[in-house]
């Protein structure tokens, strides 16, 4: 243990001022000591002999004069098997263990260990005595619910190493010394199953990063047919509150098809949470046919927890995510809600009176928010194999405002952006992102040939529902009134699904292509019709006919047989002049 | 024991600043004025500089004011002796009774761990038809009624004191127009509910900070009766006055102001305190309700846009109706289909129904012919405004319902609203002589 202390000189909100003596380093961790607590800091500022540090916790209580310990560590997660299924605070605090411990409610200055050290895991040797190893490779397997779990060589060592020992297949806890490793010069240092990781350090032990291209399907059709994600992309849902934002994240984490799902509740609703902390394990994973909770770790900073923690939050959260990504895994990492997470940095940023930047933003904002959002992406790993990151990002603009600063900080940097509106939430439209201001730079799961044929067609009827709205039905055409109905048809039988049935909530990508194929098909087809009231009627019956459609499995009858039946009403209405 | 300190070298705004030692973070000192003597809070130590917000503001505050720190932070009692009784933000009596200084606790305390609460799945009942049956209400949600000043926003929460199903109300009033008080105080006594209510109230005439205490110190105690396995109603109002009281003191901190002047932490500060809201499991429940007068009528504001982020849903005051549009209880999904069967459809039947109505009004006001289908949708939304969103309707959700489907009958043909026809034959009110028929059918 450091025995390197400081004194405290100043208190402000969660900020405190620090006079030192020996030498210390920007970002160390070092814990401020009230009476029998300690309370977790870390050093955010140095000015000549006083350091200011951000407390993980409330401040009440301290005073000028106490004792601050530093630990001459940066702030660090610890990485190991046992990780997946847990719940964590933004300091990785394990919070069903620390509820065991004091209750009801949160204690300050209480950090329990993030790993289970007791829990025995079985290990697999993969290296020999004698391989030549470096940073991440594998030494052995532990089974980590449905996945292998890699035991690899610490990613924060250099060089290359011999293996001198490795365990034999057994039981071990995870810190138990597995191997033990020779470097260049001789040394040997010992391996367990955990390693730390400073979170504010990307991980980049791979050999190469690649572009992101394969679709990682949502099953959400809005999002995988017009606004695609790619496995190792960005994507960023900003809306006003109440537009449905951890709706559609909640709705993402249970569906999307990847091996492991991270959530950072970051400085939003603890009832949110819950929900998913609640429902999760109750819930199967249709992949595996396991609890979704086995394939899922939540990080839950809410907002009426500490707000410094906040910020560590998304940090650990994405740690531990490419971790993951370091065994060759498809890792989603969905971070709700960053804007508070901005707000977070605002605070600190305010207190440490700098000179802000728009709206009291600090001026780093946009860096931070690009370099967050660039620790995503698809890797080639030493041994070949390909792992992802995709992080997204939800963004609560004041005002539900597009044109803060958050959103736009975030927009630069995203590969895709759906973003949420009033309107359509109102409206009920579910899930409610805006399909004329949406982008994406990703491929679909559809053909881009049907993608832009729907695009035109809904951008024309916005266009006709305008005018509409000014010269009212009657001064509008009824060639026009068609391309109007069209786009609402492929509103509402596509675009918008029902969360509640089981069957229209999650849409595959091979049944998106084919029903997508289907429903342009529609569109493109000239048609006519006696009167207005003919065409609404008949798009009317249309839609019922297709939400229908859309309820049942496609390997059911009544599949095939809507179907036939939707080919029939066209078929009435087709004009073949 | 404490040391008196009598040397300000600093007084702005309610803000004084001194040397002194031994201080720490968040204490409570006593500051003596020749008005008297008032609570002050540390909010800064700067070395051997501390800054403190004086509860009973700056004004009057002399250089060589007497103050003496308390080595403790605010407290409040806690006993069922707080039944009936009224309180300043501070926790003194305002109602001329005995104060009360046993069993302190502190206020402001540490969240809830969020692998402790569980999922809420109690309703909790009105009497309001646009709350039961529109945006239920459920035990532990947290809702802001957003509201112009001027709308009786302050009558709405006195009845929902009134007719809601709970064990304990816990009033905070901040920045109340004495009037207000007086009514609230009035009307709690007259209906004899005010012997399950406490009432921490701070009005517009006293010190601006005291008016941040106020929820804190009403949380704190609806705290304390929850884990006692009570149900209790949080009732604030109003919250801006609150945000206000913040923006006061940061500036007076000479704190950069984020938006509109008011402190980057606002979202933090009123998340700390509407996350109280909670469901323990094995004991009680809190429940809050707030009200956030909107300056302007702006819901963009900061205060409301701030608000809308952290509660469940909102209700919006308009025209001395609970607006049905933009209203919205998030937790209604969770206790809306244990009711009754015709619940839900009732619900999204109506406002369906009543958003027609409106694009009928629009018609109407632009000079388009009504058709039979408009007359129908004008003489229904004309009996909904008056019989479900006036806000003296005062009848259980059961009979909610019911008149729901007594209006839809009196004005529309079944086929034509759409409802469920398994529902349409059960609930449909008949008429008289077929249901006497009915009556008789199972017994022949």
């Amino acid at each position: 243990m450091s025995t390197n202390t400081g004194q405290i000189i100043g208190i402000n909100g969660n900020l405190i001022s620090v006079r030192f003596d020996q030498a210390i380093v920007k970002n160390e961790v070092g814990y401020a000591v009230v009476g029998d607590t300690k309370l977790k800091a870390e050093i955010i500022r140095i000015r000549g002999n006083s350091a200011e540090m951000q407390v993980f916790e409330d401040t009440t209580g301290l005073s000028i004069g106490d004792a601050v310990e530093f630990s001459g560590e940066m702030l660090s997660v610890q990485l190991g098997p046992g990780l997946l299924t847990q719940i964590y605070d933004g300091l990785q605090n394990p919070l069903p263990a620390l509820a065991a411990e004091c209750g009801f409610f949160l204690q300050r200055g209480k950090y329990l260990a993030p790993l289970d050290p007791d829990k025995k895991w079985s290990f697999t040797a993969v290296a020999k005595v004698g391989d030549t190893v470096q940073a991440g490779d594998t030494l052995g397997n532990v089974p980590e619910g449905i996945y292998d779990h890699r035991i690899m060589v610490p990613l924060r060592f250099r060089g290359e190493f011999t293996v001198e020992e490795i365990k034999a297949n057994g039981d071990y806890t995870i810190h138990t010394v597995i191997a033990k490793l020779k470097d260049e010069r001789g040394d040997v240092r010992e391996v367990t199953m955990v390693q730390t990781w400073p979170v504010k350090r990307p991980i980049n032990v791979y050999s190469e990063r690649l572009r992101p291209t394969e679709p990682l399907v949502t099953k959400v059709r809005t999002v995988d047919t017009l606004f695609p994600v790619a496995r190792g992309g960005t994507f960023c849902v900003p809306g006003p509150f109440g537009a449905g934002k951890t709706v559609l994240q909640q709705i993402t984490s249970r569906h999307a098809e990847v091996d492991i799902v991270i959530i950072a509740a970051c400085g939003e609703r603890a009832g949110e949470v819950v929900e998913t902390l609640r429902e999760f394990p109750e819930l199967t994973d249709p992949r595996t046919g396991k609890s979704l909770m086995e394939r899922t770790l939540i990080i839950c900073n809410t907002s009426s927890m500490p707000v410094a923690a906040r910020e560590a939050s998304v940090y650990t959260a994405v740690t531990i995510a490419e971790y993951y990504r370091q065994m060759g895994l498809n890792v989603l990492l969905l971070a709700d809600s960053t804007s508070r997470w901005a707000q977070a940095l605002r605070e600190v940023s305010g207190r440490l009176e700098e000179i802000p930047g728009e709206e009291a933003f600090p001026a780093y904002l946009e860096s931070v928010i690009a370099s967050f959002y660039e620790r995503g992406g698809v890797v080639k790993l030493r041994d070949g194999s390909i792992g992802s990151v995709t992080i997204g990002g939800t963004v609560s603009p004041a005002g539900g405002n597009f044109e803060e600063p958050v959103t736009q900080s975030t927009l630069k940097v995203v590969g895709a952006f759906h973003g949420l509106s009033r309107e359509r939430s109102d409206a009920r439209r579910y899930p409610a992102i805006a399909p004329l201001d949406s982008w994406s730079k990703y491929p679909s799961v559809v053909s881009d040939d049907d993608v832009s044929t729907a695009r035109k067609a809904l951008r024309d009827g916005n266009e006709i529902n305008q005018m509409m709205k000014v010269v009212g039905e009657e001064g509008t055409s009824i060639d026009d009134f068609v391309v109007y109905l069209k786009s609402e048809y492929i509103d509402n039988v596509y675009l918008q699904q029902d969360a509640f049935n089981e069957v229209d909530a999650a849409t595959n990508a091979e049944r998106q292509q084919y029903v997508f194929n289907r429903i342009v098909k529609i569109v493109r087809t000239a048609m006519s019709f006696d009167d207005k009231e003919a065409a609404r009627r008949f798009f009317q019956s249309l839609t019922q006919l297709t939400k229908d459609w859309n309820r049942v499995r496609m390997d059911e009858e009544g599949f095939k047989s809507i179907e036939a039946k939707i080919e029939g009403m066209i078929t009435e209405v087709t004009d073949y002049a | 024991m404490h040391k008196v300190y009598t040397k300000l070298d600093r007084i702005a705004g309610n803000v004084i600043s001194l040397e002194a030692d031994n201080v720490t973070y968040r204490e409570l000192a006593l500051v003596n004025t020749e008005q008297g003597s008032s609570l002050a809070q540390v909010i800064r130590i700067e070395g051997s500089r501390v800054f403190l917000q004086v509860f009973a503001g700056g004004r009057g505050v002399s250089t060589a004011a007497e103050v003496r720190f308390l080595g403790r932070v605010m407290q409040v009692p806690f006993s069922e002796a707080l039944l009936g009784r009224i309180f300043t933000g501070s926790g003194d009596p305002r109602d001329k009774g005995p104060s009360i200084t046993q069993n302190m606790i502190p206020i402001g305390g540490p969240s809830v761990n969020p692998a402790k609460r569980i999922i809420p799945r109690n309703m909790v009942r009105t009497g309001i038809p646009m709350i039961d049956v529109f945006n239920t209400l459920v035990e532990s949600q947290k809702l802001p009624i957003f509201s112009m000043a001027g709308e009786p926003y302050n009558p709405l929460l006195a009845r929902i004191a009134l007719q809601a199903e709970v064990d304990v109300i816990i009033l905070g009033g901040m920045g109340l127009k004495h009037d207000d008080y007086l009514t609230f105080r009035d009307t709690l006594e007259e209906q004899g509910a005010l012997s399950r209510t406490v009432m921490f109230v701070h009005t517009a005439a006293d010190p601006t900070v005291e008016c941040l205490l106020v929820p804190d110190v009403s949380l704190a105690v609806a705290e304390q009766f929850a884990l006692q396995g009570k149900r209790v109603l949080v009732l604030l109002t109003d919250m801006t006055n609150f945000a206000d009281a913040l923006k006061e003191i940061a500036i007076t901190m000479e704190q950069i102001p984020a938006t509109r002047g008011y402190p980057g932490d606002l979202y933090s500060q009123l998340a700390s305190r509407y996350e109280k809201a909670v469901d323990f499991e094995g004991a009680g429940s809190i429940t809050l309700l707030a009200v956030t007068t909107m300056p302007g009528d702006d819901v963009t504001h900061p205060v409301p846009d701030n608000t809308g982020y952290i509660t469940e849903g909102q209700f919006y005051l308009r025209n001395g109706r609970i607006e049905p549009f933009g209203s919205l209880s998030r937790l209604k999904q969770l206790v809306n289909d244990k009711t009754r069967e015709d619940h839900r459809a009732i619900m999204s039947l109506m406002i369906q129904l009543f958003a027609s109505y409106r694009e009928t009004l629009e018609k109407q006001s632009m000079g388009f012919r009504m058709s039979t289908w408009d007359q129908k949708l004008l003489k229904y939304g004309h009996r909904f405004e008056q019989e479900m969103m006036d806000l003296s309707v005062n009848i259980p959700l059961e009979k909610a319902l019911d008149l729901g489907w007594a209006i839809l009958a009196d004005c529309f043909d079944p086929e034509e609203t759409g409802a469920p026809s398994k529902l349409i034959d059960k609930f449909w009110p008949k008429p008289r002589a077929e249901k006497a028929e009915k009556a008789e059918a199972p017994a022949s």
